[in-house]
Protein backbone atom coordinates (compact mmCIF):
# COMPACT_ATOMS: atom_id res chain seq x y z
CA UNK A 1 0.00 0.00 0.00
CA UNK A 2 1.23 3.11 -1.43
CA UNK A 3 2.35 6.10 1.92
CA UNK A 4 0.08 8.45 0.92
CA UNK A 5 -2.96 6.01 0.78
CA UNK A 6 -2.24 5.01 3.94
CA UNK A 7 -2.39 8.63 5.66
CA UNK A 8 -5.89 8.79 4.20
CA UNK A 9 -6.90 5.56 5.65
CA UNK A 10 -5.91 6.91 9.03
CA UNK A 11 -7.19 9.89 9.13
CA UNK A 12 -10.33 8.42 7.70
CA UNK A 13 -10.32 5.82 10.73
CA UNK A 14 -9.66 9.27 13.22
CA UNK A 15 -12.52 11.12 11.82
CA UNK A 16 -14.37 8.15 12.35
CA UNK A 17 -13.70 7.60 15.75
CA UNK A 18 -14.39 11.48 16.82
CA UNK A 19 -17.61 11.20 15.54
CA UNK A 20 -18.72 8.35 17.41
CA UNK A 21 -17.69 10.01 20.69
CA UNK A 22 -19.48 13.36 19.25
CA UNK A 23 -22.56 11.87 18.41
CA UNK A 24 -22.92 10.12 21.41
CA UNK A 25 -22.48 13.35 23.37
CA UNK A 26 -24.91 14.85 21.22
CA UNK A 27 -27.59 12.20 21.70
CA UNK A 28 -26.94 12.30 25.73
CA UNK A 29 -27.49 15.88 25.56
CA UNK A 30 -30.57 15.55 23.79
CA UNK A 31 -32.08 13.18 26.16
CA UNK A 32 -30.60 15.50 29.20
CA UNK A 33 -32.33 18.81 27.53
CA UNK A 34 -35.99 17.21 28.36
CA UNK A 35 -35.41 16.60 31.97
CA UNK A 36 -33.09 19.75 32.14
CA UNK A 37 -36.55 21.79 30.57
CA UNK A 38 -38.59 19.91 32.52
CA UNK A 39 -37.05 21.13 35.89
CA UNK A 40 -36.88 24.69 35.22
CA UNK A 41 -40.87 24.21 34.24
CA UNK A 42 -41.20 22.48 37.69
CA UNK A 43 -39.34 25.17 39.77
CA UNK A 44 -40.71 28.00 38.23
CA UNK A 45 -44.17 27.82 40.37
CA UNK A 46 -41.76 28.05 43.33
CA UNK A 47 -39.97 31.05 41.62
CA UNK A 48 -42.96 33.20 40.64
CA UNK A 49 -45.07 32.75 43.69
CA UNK A 50 -41.74 34.19 45.83
CA UNK A 51 -41.52 36.73 43.35
CA UNK A 52 -44.99 38.09 43.56
CA UNK A 53 -44.67 37.73 47.12
CA UNK A 54 -41.53 40.09 47.25
CA UNK A 55 -43.42 42.21 44.89
CA UNK A 56 -45.99 42.74 46.74
CA UNK A 57 -44.11 43.82 49.94
CA UNK A 58 -41.64 46.19 47.74
CA UNK A 59 -45.27 46.98 46.60
CA UNK A 60 -47.35 47.66 49.21
CA UNK A 61 -45.27 48.53 52.51
CA UNK A 62 -42.63 51.62 52.45
CA UNK A 63 -40.48 49.70 54.79
CA UNK A 64 -37.02 50.63 54.83
CA UNK A 65 -35.02 47.68 54.58
CA UNK A 66 -31.23 46.89 54.38
CA UNK A 67 -32.17 44.41 51.45
CA UNK A 68 -34.26 46.90 49.63
CA UNK A 69 -32.85 50.17 49.62
CA UNK A 70 -29.45 50.86 47.64
CA UNK A 71 -26.58 52.34 49.62
CA UNK A 72 -25.61 55.67 48.97
CA UNK A 73 -21.91 54.63 47.90
CA UNK A 74 -21.38 51.21 46.41
CA UNK A 75 -17.84 49.85 46.91
CA UNK A 76 -17.79 46.64 45.86
CA UNK A 77 -19.78 44.30 43.83
CA UNK A 78 -20.10 40.26 44.12
CA UNK A 79 -20.29 39.04 40.13
CA UNK A 80 -21.36 35.23 39.95
CA UNK A 81 -20.75 33.78 36.96
CA UNK A 82 -22.27 30.38 35.86
CA UNK A 83 -20.50 28.39 33.27
CA UNK A 84 -20.28 24.85 32.65
CA UNK A 85 -17.90 21.89 34.24
CA UNK A 86 -17.43 20.43 31.01
CA UNK A 87 -16.08 21.92 26.86
CA UNK A 88 -17.20 20.86 24.14
CA UNK A 89 -20.68 22.91 23.96
CA UNK A 90 -19.69 25.75 21.60
CA UNK A 91 -19.58 28.80 23.00
CA UNK A 92 -21.93 28.27 25.66
CA UNK A 93 -19.15 29.28 28.43
CA UNK A 94 -16.86 31.74 26.83
CA UNK A 95 -20.07 33.95 25.70
CA UNK A 96 -20.90 33.51 29.69
CA UNK A 97 -17.43 34.64 30.45
CA UNK A 98 -16.94 37.25 28.05
CA UNK A 99 -20.79 38.87 29.05
CA UNK A 100 -18.92 39.14 32.42
CA UNK A 101 -15.72 40.42 31.46
CA UNK A 102 -18.39 43.77 29.97
CA UNK A 103 -19.75 43.99 33.36
CA UNK A 104 -16.88 43.74 35.49
CA UNK A 105 -15.55 46.53 32.67
CA UNK A 106 -18.67 48.80 33.59
CA UNK A 107 -18.54 47.96 37.13
CA UNK A 108 -15.31 48.88 37.18
CA UNK A 109 -15.65 52.13 35.54
CA UNK A 110 -18.10 53.49 38.38
CA UNK A 111 -15.11 53.03 40.56
CA UNK A 112 -16.41 49.72 42.56
CA UNK A 113 -14.19 46.39 43.47
CA UNK A 114 -15.23 43.77 42.55
CA UNK A 115 -15.30 39.89 43.93
CA UNK A 116 -16.13 36.98 41.86
CA UNK A 117 -17.90 33.83 42.54
CA UNK A 118 -17.50 31.32 40.20
CA UNK A 119 -20.02 28.32 39.10
CA UNK A 120 -18.69 25.59 36.93
CA UNK A 121 -15.28 24.38 36.33
CA UNK A 122 -14.60 26.38 33.04
CA UNK A 123 -15.34 29.70 34.93
CA UNK A 124 -12.56 28.72 37.75
CA UNK A 125 -10.21 27.58 34.92
CA UNK A 126 -10.58 31.19 33.09
CA UNK A 127 -9.36 32.36 35.95
CA UNK A 128 -6.81 30.25 37.01
CA UNK A 129 -4.99 30.95 33.63
CA UNK A 130 -5.24 34.43 34.16
CA UNK A 131 -4.24 34.42 37.60
CA UNK A 132 -6.77 36.44 38.72
CA UNK A 133 -8.65 35.65 42.00
CA UNK A 134 -12.02 34.52 42.69
CA UNK A 135 -13.54 34.61 46.51
CA UNK A 136 -15.50 31.02 46.16
CA UNK A 137 -15.85 28.57 42.93
CA UNK A 138 -18.62 25.70 42.90
CA UNK A 139 -18.11 22.87 40.63
CA UNK A 140 -19.06 19.27 39.75
CA UNK A 141 -22.84 19.68 39.70
CA UNK A 142 -23.34 22.28 36.40
CA UNK A 143 -25.61 19.81 34.31
CA UNK A 144 -27.85 18.80 37.12
CA UNK A 145 -27.59 21.35 39.59
CA UNK A 146 -29.12 20.84 43.04
CA UNK A 147 -30.91 22.70 45.73
CA UNK A 148 -28.43 22.54 47.83
CA UNK A 149 -25.71 24.26 45.75
CA UNK A 150 -27.98 26.68 45.43
CA UNK A 151 -28.65 27.17 49.05
CA UNK A 152 -25.22 27.40 49.67
CA UNK A 153 -24.24 29.83 47.15
CA UNK A 154 -26.80 32.19 48.54
CA UNK A 155 -25.71 31.94 51.82
CA UNK A 156 -22.58 32.83 50.70
CA UNK A 157 -23.77 35.60 48.93
CA UNK A 158 -25.96 36.73 51.59
CA UNK A 159 -23.15 36.74 53.96
CA UNK A 160 -20.52 38.62 51.82
CA UNK A 161 -23.94 41.16 51.65
CA UNK A 162 -24.80 41.48 55.22
CA UNK A 163 -20.90 42.01 55.80
CA UNK A 164 -19.66 45.69 56.47
CA UNK A 165 -17.93 47.27 53.24
CA UNK A 166 -14.72 47.67 55.57
CA UNK A 167 -14.24 44.13 56.56
CA UNK A 168 -14.79 43.15 52.36
CA UNK A 169 -18.46 42.96 52.19
CA UNK A 170 -20.35 44.01 48.93
CA UNK A 171 -22.91 46.18 48.47
CA UNK A 172 -24.14 44.76 44.82
CA UNK A 173 -24.90 41.39 43.67
CA UNK A 174 -25.30 40.24 40.01
CA UNK A 175 -25.27 36.96 38.02
CA UNK A 176 -24.18 36.06 34.92
CA UNK A 177 -25.57 33.18 33.50
CA UNK A 178 -26.82 31.52 29.67
CA UNK A 179 -30.96 31.65 29.74
CA UNK A 180 -32.67 29.25 27.59
CA UNK A 181 -34.66 30.75 24.95
CA UNK A 182 -34.99 27.52 22.79
CA UNK A 183 -33.14 24.88 21.09
CA UNK A 184 -30.98 26.71 19.34
CA UNK A 185 -30.59 29.90 20.89
CA UNK A 186 -29.20 30.57 24.80
CA UNK A 187 -28.38 34.34 25.74
CA UNK A 188 -26.22 35.23 27.79
CA UNK A 189 -28.12 37.50 30.91
CA UNK A 190 -26.86 39.98 33.27
CA UNK A 191 -29.37 40.59 36.35
CA UNK A 192 -28.83 42.25 39.12
CA UNK A 193 -30.20 40.11 42.39
CA UNK A 194 -29.34 42.64 45.49
CA UNK A 195 -30.65 45.81 46.04
CA UNK A 196 -33.79 44.44 44.67
CA UNK A 197 -34.62 44.95 41.42
CA UNK A 198 -38.33 42.86 40.65
CA UNK A 199 -38.45 42.39 37.48
CA UNK A 200 -40.46 39.64 36.51
CA UNK A 201 -44.37 39.22 37.82
CA UNK A 202 -44.85 42.06 39.08
CA UNK A 203 -48.36 42.44 39.31
CA UNK A 204 -49.77 45.73 38.48
CA UNK A 205 -52.78 45.92 40.73
CA UNK A 206 -56.03 46.17 38.96
CA UNK A 207 -59.03 49.46 38.54
CA UNK A 208 -61.66 47.17 39.44
CA UNK A 209 -60.03 46.04 43.07
CA UNK A 210 -59.27 48.71 45.53
CA UNK A 211 -55.29 48.60 46.61
CA UNK A 212 -54.80 45.75 49.64
CA UNK A 213 -53.60 46.63 52.52
CA UNK A 214 -51.22 43.46 53.56
CA UNK A 215 -51.05 42.32 57.02
CA UNK A 216 -47.51 40.88 58.04
CA UNK A 217 -47.13 38.12 60.51
CA UNK A 218 -45.56 38.23 62.24
CA UNK A 219 -43.83 42.06 61.63
CA UNK A 220 -42.85 43.29 58.55
CA UNK A 221 -38.76 43.36 59.09
CA UNK A 222 -39.01 39.91 60.13
CA UNK A 223 -41.17 38.78 57.26
CA UNK A 224 -38.54 40.42 54.96
CA UNK A 225 -35.60 39.14 56.90
CA UNK A 226 -37.01 35.50 56.24
CA UNK A 227 -38.48 35.99 52.73
CA UNK A 228 -35.17 37.64 50.86
CA UNK A 229 -32.86 34.68 51.44
CA UNK A 230 -35.85 32.89 49.87
CA UNK A 231 -36.34 34.76 46.87
CA UNK A 232 -32.29 34.84 46.30
CA UNK A 233 -32.17 31.00 46.64
CA UNK A 234 -34.80 30.83 44.51
CA UNK A 235 -33.56 33.35 42.01
CA UNK A 236 -29.91 31.76 42.12
CA UNK A 237 -31.41 27.71 42.00
CA UNK A 238 -33.55 29.69 38.79
CA UNK A 239 -30.07 31.04 37.19
CA UNK A 240 -28.39 27.29 37.64
CA UNK A 241 -31.40 25.26 35.95
CA UNK A 242 -31.74 27.74 32.99
CA UNK A 243 -27.71 27.75 32.55
CA UNK A 244 -28.17 24.03 32.68
CA UNK A 245 -30.51 23.33 30.04
CA UNK A 246 -28.72 25.85 28.12
CA UNK A 247 -25.94 24.20 28.59
CA UNK A 248 -27.23 20.93 27.05
CA UNK A 249 -29.01 22.44 24.33
CA UNK A 250 -25.36 24.35 23.38
CA UNK A 251 -23.85 20.81 23.73
CA UNK A 252 -26.09 19.22 21.30
CA UNK A 253 -26.01 21.76 18.40
CA UNK A 254 -21.77 21.51 18.76
CA UNK A 255 -22.05 18.05 18.94
CA UNK A 256 -24.57 17.88 16.14
CA UNK A 257 -22.39 19.96 13.75
CA UNK A 258 -19.01 18.29 15.28
CA UNK A 259 -20.75 15.45 13.89
CA UNK A 260 -21.77 16.76 10.40
CA UNK A 261 -17.73 18.46 10.11
CA UNK A 262 -16.51 14.46 10.66
CA UNK A 263 -19.28 13.44 8.09
CA UNK A 264 -17.44 15.91 5.63
CA UNK A 265 -13.99 14.92 6.48
CA UNK A 266 -14.91 11.46 6.67
CA UNK A 267 -16.25 12.10 2.69
CA UNK A 268 -13.26 14.35 1.82
CA UNK A 269 -10.54 12.14 2.23
CA UNK A 270 -12.91 9.13 1.19
CA UNK A 271 -12.30 11.11 -2.38
CA UNK A 272 -8.77 11.24 -1.71
CA UNK A 273 -8.07 8.04 -0.66
CA UNK A 274 -9.84 6.61 -3.68
CA UNK A 275 -7.66 8.68 -5.74
CA UNK A 276 -4.31 7.87 -4.46
CA UNK A 277 -5.43 3.95 -4.79
CA UNK A 278 -6.63 4.53 -8.31
CA UNK A 279 -2.95 6.41 -9.23
CA UNK A 280 -0.97 3.78 -7.74
CA UNK A 281 -3.01 1.42 -9.61
CA UNK A 282 -2.50 2.88 -12.69
CA UNK A 283 1.35 3.36 -11.93
CA UNK A 284 1.30 -0.07 -11.30
CA UNK A 285 -0.06 -0.90 -14.60
CA UNK A 286 2.21 0.99 -16.42
CA UNK A 287 5.05 -0.75 -14.89
CA UNK A 288 3.68 -4.10 -15.92
CA UNK A 289 2.80 -2.75 -19.71
CA UNK A 290 6.43 -0.80 -19.53
CA UNK A 291 7.88 -3.68 -18.36
CA UNK A 292 5.95 -6.60 -20.77
CA UNK A 293 7.16 -3.51 -23.59
CA UNK A 294 10.76 -3.79 -22.70
CA UNK A 295 10.80 -7.77 -22.32
CA UNK A 296 8.96 -7.86 -25.91
CA UNK A 297 11.14 -5.95 -27.33
CA UNK A 298 14.21 -7.39 -26.07
CA UNK A 299 13.23 -10.28 -27.91
CA UNK A 300 13.22 -9.37 -31.17
CA UNK B 1 -68.50 36.00 49.85
CA UNK B 2 -70.04 32.73 51.37
CA UNK B 3 -70.21 30.75 48.47
CA UNK B 4 -66.71 31.80 46.61
CA UNK B 5 -63.49 29.62 47.50
CA UNK B 6 -59.93 30.03 47.85
CA UNK B 7 -57.50 29.41 44.90
CA UNK B 8 -54.96 27.29 46.97
CA UNK B 9 -51.32 26.42 45.80
CA UNK B 10 -48.71 24.40 47.84
CA UNK B 11 -45.33 25.10 46.49
CA UNK B 12 -42.14 23.25 46.56
CA UNK B 13 -38.35 24.15 45.57
CA UNK B 14 -38.74 22.10 42.80
CA UNK B 15 -41.89 21.17 42.05
CA UNK B 16 -45.69 22.23 42.94
CA UNK B 17 -47.39 19.83 45.84
CA UNK B 18 -51.08 20.34 45.34
CA UNK B 19 -53.46 23.26 43.69
CA UNK B 20 -56.97 23.50 43.60
CA UNK B 21 -60.02 25.04 45.23
CA UNK B 22 -60.51 24.56 48.91
CA UNK B 23 -63.11 26.46 51.32
CA UNK B 24 -61.00 26.77 54.59
CA UNK B 25 -56.82 26.84 55.11
CA UNK B 26 -55.61 26.26 58.60
CA UNK B 27 -51.74 26.65 59.14
CA UNK B 28 -49.23 27.28 61.32
CA UNK B 29 -47.28 30.47 61.28
CA UNK B 30 -44.54 31.21 63.84
CA UNK B 31 -47.31 33.37 65.76
CA UNK B 32 -49.49 29.90 66.17
CA UNK B 33 -52.28 28.74 63.83
CA UNK B 34 -54.01 30.59 61.62
CA UNK B 35 -57.49 29.85 60.03
CA UNK B 36 -58.27 31.32 56.10
CA UNK B 37 -61.38 31.91 55.26
CA UNK B 38 -62.33 33.00 51.46
CA UNK B 39 -62.07 36.78 51.75
CA UNK B 40 -59.20 37.19 54.20
CA UNK B 41 -57.40 40.08 54.00
CA UNK B 42 -53.86 40.04 52.35
CA UNK B 43 -51.42 38.56 54.56
CA UNK B 44 -47.92 37.86 54.69
CA UNK B 45 -46.43 35.09 57.11
CA UNK B 46 -44.10 33.04 58.08
CA UNK B 47 -44.53 29.31 58.58
CA UNK B 48 -43.45 26.80 61.33
CA UNK B 49 -43.00 23.98 60.43
CA UNK B 50 -45.71 21.93 60.75
CA UNK B 51 -48.84 20.72 58.89
CA UNK B 52 -51.00 23.15 56.19
CA UNK B 53 -54.91 21.66 56.46
CA UNK B 54 -56.78 22.36 53.30
CA UNK B 55 -60.45 22.00 53.59
CA UNK B 56 -62.01 21.67 50.13
CA UNK B 57 -65.20 22.93 48.80
CA UNK B 58 -66.52 19.39 48.98
CA UNK B 59 -65.63 18.65 52.64
CA UNK B 60 -62.52 16.69 52.31
CA UNK B 61 -59.34 17.09 54.12
CA UNK B 62 -55.99 17.52 52.59
CA UNK B 63 -52.69 17.64 54.77
CA UNK B 64 -49.13 18.93 54.06
CA UNK B 65 -46.16 19.13 55.70
CA UNK B 66 -44.43 22.55 54.97
CA UNK B 67 -41.28 23.61 56.64
CA UNK B 68 -39.12 26.40 56.19
CA UNK B 69 -41.62 29.02 54.29
CA UNK B 70 -44.45 31.41 53.90
CA UNK B 71 -47.74 32.19 53.30
CA UNK B 72 -49.40 34.93 51.07
CA UNK B 73 -53.28 35.44 50.65
CA UNK B 74 -54.31 38.30 48.21
CA UNK B 75 -57.53 38.42 46.60
CA UNK B 76 -58.60 34.88 47.42
CA UNK B 77 -55.29 33.86 46.26
CA UNK B 78 -53.82 31.20 48.84
CA UNK B 79 -50.04 30.37 48.29
CA UNK B 80 -47.91 27.83 50.45
CA UNK B 81 -44.14 28.10 49.46
CA UNK B 82 -41.97 26.39 51.65
CA UNK B 83 -38.26 24.84 50.52
CA UNK B 84 -39.82 21.70 51.85
CA UNK B 85 -43.55 20.31 51.06
CA UNK B 86 -45.09 17.29 50.78
CA UNK B 87 -48.61 15.61 50.92
CA UNK B 88 -49.17 13.59 54.17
Amino acid sequence: MGAQLRVYRQKIKSAQTTKKITRAMELISASRIQKAKARVAASTPFARAVTQAVSAVATYSNVAHVLTTEPETIERAAVVIFASDRGLAGAFSSQVLREAESLSELLRSQGKDIVYFLVGRKAAAYFSFRRRVSERVWTGSTDQPQYETARDISDALLEAFLREAEDGGVDEIHVVYNRFVSMVTQVPQVVRLLPLEVVEGVEEPGDTQVLPLYEFEPDVETVLDSLLPVYIESRIFNSMLQSAAAEHAARQKAMSSASDNADKLIKDYTRLSNNARQTEITSQISEIVGGADALSSAKH
Amino acid sequence: MAESSLKVSVVGADHEVWSGEASMIVARTVEGEIGILPGHEPLLAILASGEVRVTLSNGEKIVAEAADGFLSVANDVVTIVARKAELV
